[in-house]
């Protein structure tokens, strides 16, 4: 290879752009070319020298640095909206959307227990009331009833005076829902019985509603809420105001 | 400077209003473009021969790379990309200069190849009027290539992003540009013998 040639490579030489396939060709030319070598020494001086008297020729003044500066900072949105645009929308959107999940799941879930808690207590209502002994302890005097389950509970409750009502206390026997002993007192109105479950509230019936909550499961009424550290369920095949008058009634005689 | 223009980049009543609404983030644009502020005038004032004219250009620049820096790809070179727009809009913004500049280098004239070795004399005279004077009376397409090359030591490839060419074509350019350079020196150098 000629020197003309070498020579075409010397701008990349003194930029540092060659090749290592290049450079090494090009070094052992320089090696043995004085003519190249001092061409690409002079290159190299008007490399640096050309960056020495352009580089800051010219400065900005600082009026000029504050005029850009303040235009750029003047129509500045707050943090928060940069930080939303940027980071923080995606970040929210999938902590929006894994909450939901949560959520969704959660009540699915919950939804799911309480309808399995209350096919239960239907259940137990139905298989009470086809029973030739629906209840162990047959009375209809609360005083009688509700002694009967002192040492078969691990909790005690209060029932209702029933003179002045159309309720009639039958009777009561020990049950077991969701693996934890329970009370279950029937009552009568108008030839319709009104099965009333009395359990812990953190004993397994804590998929049930703790505030009052009324519904028609299956043609039955039923009505359950929460009280003083126990949860109270009932189903009837009566109308849900009968079943609501004697829920009244147990919630007035559950207040200390 | 050897030359004298009129700036059309004067006057310019400039709002960001709307601007920075579409900027993704202002607080990263600013720490990535002010450091490049003093550098980018630099270089504008090389450009337009015309410091108030820089200043217009330089401020026209940031507009245009904050409107446009939520299109600009984090990791990628802000440097190239930034000298990019003041070059695109130095280009377009001065009417008629953009016909004097031939955006393929290998258009211009082939300026004859020399054999002097001016540099090393300038240097020792320590002449950088002189080179200053060659800078400033090369075409602007040769200025503007052996400013990003030896002042911005930008890489060839980075050269090749700014000025939108091939590689080959800035290697070819630079070779042509520097040839010129040196042809200016010779002859400023005869005018200091003289």
């Amino acid at each position: 290879m000629n020197c003309e040639l070498w020579r075409d490579q010397l701008d990349a030489y003194v930029d540092d752009s060659c090749t290592p396939e290049q450079l090494d060709g090009l070094e052992e030319h320089l090696r043995i070319c004085a003519s190249c070598a001092a061409e690409a020494l002079a290159r190299l001086q008007l490399k640096r020298a050309t960056r020495a008297a352009a580089a800051a020729r010219f400065v900005p003044s600082p009026e000029f640095r504050l005029r850009i500066e303040e235009t750029l900072r003047k129509d500045r949105k707050p943090a928060w909206r940069s930080a939303l645009r940027s980071a923080w929308i995606p970040a929210l959107g999938a902590a929006f959307l894994l909450a939901l999940i949560v959520v969704s799941t959660s009540l699915f879930t919950r939804h799911t227990a309480r309808e399995q808690a209350v096919a239960e207590l239907l259940d137990l209502h139905v298989a009470t009331l086809a029973s030739a002994n629906p209840v162990d302890v047959v009375s209809t005097d609360r005083h009688t009833v509700k002694p009967w389950f002192q040492g078969k509970l691990p909790f005690t409750f209060n029932l209702p005076e029933l003179q002045d009502s159309p309720f009639k206390l039958l009777g009561g026997k020990l049950i077991y829902f969701k693996h934890n002993p329970g009370a279950q007192l029937l009552f009568e109105v108008r030839k319709h019985q009104i099965s009333v479950f009395i359990m812990q509230s953190q004993s397994g019936s804590d998929s049930l509603p703790a505030t009052v909550t009324t519904s028609s499961e299956k043609g039955f009424s039923v009505e359950m809420w929460d009280q003083a550290g126990l949860r109270y369920a009932l189903i009837s095949d009566t109308n849900a105001a009968d079943v609501h008058a004697l829920a009244d009634l147990l919630r007035a005689a559950g207040h200390p | 400077m050897a030359h004298s223009f009129t700036p059309s980049f004067r006057c310019l009543s400039y709002t960001v209003q709307g601007v920075t609404e579409l900027s993704g983030d202002f607080g990263s644009f600013e720490d990535l473009a002010m450091p490049h502020f003093a550098r980018l005038f630099n270089f504008a004032c090389w450009l337009t021969q015309d410091r108030s004219a820089a200043e217009d250009l330089v401020q026209e620049t940031y507009m245009k790379a904050l409107k446009g820096f939520p299109s600009f790809h984090q990791g990628t070179n802000f440097h190239a990309w930034i000298y990019r727009i003041l070059r695109n809009t130095f280009l377009t913004s001065r009417t008629g200069l953009a016909a004097t500049i031939s955006l393929d280098g290998d258009d211009a004239p082939s300026e004859p190849a020399t054999e002097e070795t001016p540099e090393s004399i300038l240097l020792a005279h320590g002449e950088q009027h002189t080179i200053q004077n060659a800078l400033a009376e090369l075409p602007v397409n040769f200025r503007e290539i052996i400013l990003l090359c030896d002042m911005e030591e930008m890489s060839y490839q980075e050269i090749s992003q700014t000025l939108a060419i091939p590689i080959g074509t800035v290697m070819s350019r630079l070779s042509r540009a520097r040839k010129a350079m040196r042809t200016l020196l010779t002859a400023g150098m005869e005018g200091i013998s003289q």
